[in-house]
């Protein structure tokens, strides 16, 4: 990589911006989740429900927590793909 | 107790204590890159297994089932709180700080804005944090040994300081971090088996996540409908309703203040530094997250049922709360109530002296006077209802068999020493490593650095043990303090540090004293300077709070303060040097070439 002068620098930008886009929509996700479904429509949800749980009570207590699991994994899955498509994998 | 159960019981706790030596002895430590950070050798699963224990404290196995039953939908804050940190530490702090590579989150910042004093500063603020944790630590240990094993307090305390020297001082993070995967073992099994029992017998279902959704045993009516309703007819809000506890905006400040502060925490961040790749510490969090919320989606289950099994208990015919006859009498309280009785956690006084219990609420007026004119209650005659009670009981309740209690000692001990020894290692490290090393005598020689190392872990448990003897009045109130500074002085500079190129020393120290300052001068507004309540300005309830902000939901308006200051003074003052602009540059990116 060290022989074509500026292609790595580029390329580390573009890694960069594209790890905050995914950044960007995992924490949408989180915040949507844990502080809008969990704590400031969980009200006007728990006139629904899931099983037993009123909707907005289960989001707050069991919910978001599931959701947060999924929200690392996907990301841990999505970097490593990313690392190998700008080839800064570590072996 | 009977002699009996007492030899079980310490005999339980015993086997695990000989386990953790055990430990000790197999992972001794020779190199201080072993000491601070395992040798970076720690599979990603098992480092996020001993994540889970490092962090889980005896706040999260004996106390939050309890504060959640009390808090009831509003307690989803300090779940949401304590587990939506980890998204943040795995996308914003963990895999950056492990590339950078170093032992300790105030090398980071030292070396990031290129300045003894910001390293200074981070550890001022590491050590308030940690210390102050580690007296909550030192508390549960005394709970489970003086309440559940009734051992006097001392013995107890001196038995497990004895136990967390041999492997923190011996194997500093090596020893650490085997011992805590088999301490979250102990734990996870001492919280779930109880858990599944109790939901078997309330709701036939043996998974709790699923039985707290679920039906009553031998009914159609669900679990939670009939707490709602159960609670609505002793005055009390609903269970599930969002207008019982704390307002919405305390909910939702006080749900990401402990969210940054958890990201913010440094002895969980450096459980990071101890995997061999980047792409571990992304994992790693995921995974660490994973043992975590097998508690955490256990402990609604278990504050919830065991809030209805307390009522199903008291009331004996919930159709017809009122008449006399549908009221527990005195004389028919279960063993378990007596036995907790007698510890002060449970209390009763038969005020209106018909020899039966009325519970309800009687802070509600109108209910309190509708119950006296029609029913002659004079007050809720359940008095003492410790919080704590809704774990420690549970496996009376029901009806385990007795070697059960005793694995909820060993588990309350192993959560609280598990945190303990990781808070430890974070004292230890910043006071060897940073000041030591980074500050006063660069050029100790490693074998040096690891006697200081040793030294200062040996001084730290001492001091942990006497603050677990003589417990400073305000340690509740101080553990909100440490999660407020996290969120407000660490979390907003390591993040800058990595994802705002641009940001320098000045807007670095300025931003963390900042951070440090407001949060600090609002919690001392309402609780007291240094905490003593008659030093406070203002009295501390909803009708003085600024718009209405409970000292403990303020991080992360602390963590806002921070930021823009940081800003600002980065704007008027010189860019940081190249070379760090470059250093940046490659903890961006897991491969450097």
């Amino acid at each position: 990589m060290s022989d074509s002068g500026n292609q790595p620098t580029k390329d580390r930008g573009e890694y960069w911006q594209k790890n905050l886009k995914i950044i960007a929509g995992c924490l949408f996700v989180w915040a949507f989740v844990g502080l809008g479904l969990s704590i400031i429509f969980a009200g006007p949800l728990n006139n629904f429900s899931i099983g037993g749980y009123p909707l907005g009570f289960w989001f707050a207590q069991q919910g978001s927590i599931y959701t947060f699991l999924v929200i690392i994994f996907y990301y841990a899955w999505r970097m490593n793909k990313l690392d190998r498509e700008y080839d800064v994998y570590e072996d | 107790m009977e002699g009996s159960q007492q030899i079980i019981n310490l005999l339980v706790v015993g086997l695990t204590f000989a386990l953790y030596i055990g430990i000790a002895i197999w992972a001794r430590t020779s190199s201080t890159s072993e000491f601070y950070v395992a040798g970076k050798g720690i599979n990603p699963v098992a480092n996020g297994m001993a994540t889970a224990a490092d962090w889980m404290s005896a706040a999260s196995f004996i106390s939050m089932a309890g504060l959640i039953a009390f808090l009831g939908f509003t307690g989803g804050a300090y779940l949401m709180g304590w587990t939506g940190g980890y998204v943040l530490m795995a996308l914003l702090l963990a895999p950056y700080l492990r590339k950078f590579g170093k032992f300790t989150v105030p090398e980071f910042i030292g070396d990031r804005f290129y300045s003894t004093t910001a390293r200074v500063v981070a550890v001022i603020c590491l050590l308030v944090i940690s210390i102050t944790y580690v007296i909550g630590q030192m508390r549960g240990v005394g709970i489970a040994f003086s309440n559940i094993l009734e051992v006097p307090l001392t013995v107890g305390l001196v038995s497990g300081m004895f136990v967390v020297f041999l492997y923190a001082v011996f194997g500093g993070m090596k020893g650490i971090t085997y011992t805590q995967i088999a301490q979250y073992c102990v734990m996870i099994f001492a919280y779930t088996v109880p858990a599944v029992f109790i939901a078997i017998t309330i709701t036939g279902m043996p998974i709790p996540q699923i039985g707290l959704g679920g039906t009553l045993a031998g009914s159609d009516t669900h679990l939670l409908t009939a707490l709602d309703q159960t609670l609505v007819d002793l005055g009390f809000a609903q269970y599930t309703a969002t207008d019982g506890g704390m307002s919405m905006l305390n909910m939702f400040l006080l749900t990401i203040s402990l969210m940054i502060g958890t990201a913010g925490l440094p002895h969980v961040i450096i459980r990071f530094f101890t995997v061999p790749k980047i792409r571990d510490a992304r994992k790693s969090a995921g995974w660490a997250l994973f043992f975590i919320a097998i508690l955490y989606t256990t402990a609604p289950a278990v504050g919830a049922m065991a809030t209805w099994n307390l009522l199903d208990t008291l009331i004996l015919d919930r159709d017809n709360i009122g008449q006399e006859e549908a009221h527990l009498a005195f004389e028919d309280q279960p063993a378990w109530m007596e036995r907790w009785g007698e510890t002060g956690l449970l209390g009763f006084e038969d005020k209106n002296e018909d020899g039966r219990i009325q519970y309800y609420n009687a802070d509600n007026e109108e209910f309190a006077q509708m119950a006296q004119d029609e029913w002659g209650w004079e007050g809720s005659e359940l008095t003492t209802l410790d919080r704590d009670i809704i774990v420690l009981a549970n496996p009376e309740i029901a009806g385990l068999p007795t070697w059960v209690i005793a694995l909820v000692a060993a588990g309350g001990i192993a959560a609280a020493l598990s945190t303990a020894a990781g808070l430890l290692l974070a004292i230890s490290s910043a006071i060897s490593h940073d000041l030591l090393k980074g500050v006063f005598r660069p050029d100790i020689t490693e074998k040096g650095e690891m006697l200081a190392a040793r030294i200062s872990m040996a001084a730290a448990i001492l001091l942990a043990g006497y603050l677990g003897l003589n417990p400073p009045g305000f340690a509740a109130e101080v553990v909100a303090l440490a999660f407020g500074l996290a969120a407000a002085s660490l979390f907003p500079t390591l993040m800058l540090g990595i994802f705002y190129k641009k940001m320098n020393r000045e807007g670095a120290i300025a931003g963390m004293l900042a951070g440090l300052i407001v949060t600090c001068a609002y919690i001392f507004t309402y609780k007291g300077l240094f905490f003593f309540p008659q030093l406070a300005l203002l009295p501390d309830n909803a009708d003085y709070w600024l718009f209405g902000i409970n000292p403990g939901s303020f991080g992360v308006i602390g963590a806002l303060a921070n930021l823009a200051v940081s800003f600002i003074v980065a704007k008027v003052t010189a860019p940081p040097p190249a070379h760090i602009q470059d250093l940046v540059e490659s903890v961006r990116v897991p491969r450097a070439d």
